[in-house]
């Protein structure tokens, strides 16, 4: 964060677009080079969803699974917040506790 | 007889990012510096770098005639006016649409590689039948992008072609900075787009209206006003690829005085 962004937040107004035009470009070209559909990336998110709650309960609305990309790589990122595990323990855990299911995709399709 | 000819493909996926500059400015720093220099304009549906060239009155054959033989290349070839290490070769005119093939592209390259130092392949746009036929006969490209989202997206998705096609090297060229923009954090900034496209970066050219003047006159920046900013980007580009060790310029330090100190200072990361 940049002191522009910080004065531009306590002023309210709206970040520079630069950090906004590298933020959806990282999204997309992780689209675009994965080839992966909304539609299949959502399926892989609930199966993914329901294999961890077999294990651990956790929050089925906040669970994210997205894809990131850094040096034309693209990963596979799951930040699921655990509730609690499934003996009864009660294990509030924090919302940045995070597993990350970083398993590592393909580098670049056709 | 020339060796080691370079081959390289000047590309871009969008359109009108800066390709047919580049490879005119290219061809006439090369030219300069003493290496005998071919550009191809493989765009032959809407060819432009006759235009820009100030060569379009002066075209009788192209490469298709050199194919069958209804020509011999020399023929073919123009030379430029002023700077005789320079050739231009069309590819065909925009009346045929259809009849190249990636083969003929390399027949047509072989033959340049003969008798040229270099030979630069001014690419269409997009990643159809154009864009696959220049790189069939290319060894290296060159990928041109704006800081702008659409034309790194599009960059993007023809360095992956050319990742799978084993073209290599492929440098970044970001042409059409500007400084104070980028200062204000209102453009990507040079780190944001060779990190996005994870692609050393053979160099920056900035925004400059003399390139539409340029244009006008059909005479390259890099001819006669070689004291415009983007003349100088181009031709320490042209330095890079022949191995010279030339430092990037820094747009920070582009814009001077209070406002350009001002704006250094609210870039200044916190955290």
């Amino acid at each position: 964060m940049t002191l522009r962004d910080i004065i531009n937040k306590l002023l309210r107004r709206q970040p520079a677009s630069a950090s906004t035009a590298r933020e959806r470009l990282q999204l997309v070209l992780a689209h675009d080079r994965s080839d992966l559909s909304t539609e299949l990336l959502d399926q892989m998110r609930r199966e993914i969803l329901e294999v961890v709650a077999k294990y651990v309960e956790i929050d089925m609305d906040e669970g994210a699974v997205s894809l990131e990309t850094e040096d034309r790589m693209t990963a596979l990122v799951a930040n699921l917040p655990i509730k609690r595990t499934l003996n009864g323990q009660i294990k509030l855990i924090e919302t940045s506790n995070q597993l990350e299911e970083n398993s590592q995709e393909t580098k670049n399709t056709d | 007889m020339a060796k080691d000819t370079r081959v390289i493909l000047i590309c871009s996926g969008k359109g009108g990012v800066g390709k047919t500059t580049l490879t005119a400015n290219l061809g006439i720093s090369l030219a300069r510096q003493g290496l005998s220099t071919a550009v191809l304009d493989a765009d032959f549906g809407l060819r432009n770098l006759d235009l820009l060239l100030g060569l379009e009155n002066r075209i009788v054959y192209t490469a298709q005639e050199v194919l069958e033989e209804e020509c011999r290349l020399d023929q073919a070839l123009v030379k430029h006016k002023q700077e005789s290490n320079l050739s231009l070769l069309p590819a065909g005119n925009p009346r045929m649409l259809d009849w190249l093939k990636p083969d003929d592209m390399k027949r047509i390259v072989d033959m340049l590689k003969e008798q040229f130092n270099y030979v630069l392949i001014d690419c269409p746009a997009g990643v159809e039948d154009g864009f696959k036929n220049a790189m069939a006969a290319s060894q290296e490209a060159i990928v041109v992008t704006n800081p702008e989202v659409s034309a790194v997206r599009d960059a993007d998705r023809v360095i992956g072609l050319l990742n799978t096609n084993a073209i290599k090297p492929v440098q970044l060229v970001l042409n059409r900075v500007r400084p104070k923009m980028m200062a204000n954090q209102e453009m990507l900034s040079i780190d944001d787009v060779t990190d996005i496209l994870a692609l050393p970066l053979l160099g920056l050219v900035l925004e400059d209206e003399q390139v539409i003047v340029s244009t006008n006159r059909g005479e390259p920046l890099t001819l006669n006003s070689v004291n415009s900013p983007a003349a100088k980007c181009y031709l320490n580009i042209a330095k890079r690829l022949q191995g010279e060790d030339i430092p990037l310029i820094d747009p920070a330090k582009e814009s001077s005085g209070f406002g350009a100190k001002f704006r250094r200072l609210m870039q200044t990361k916190i955290f």
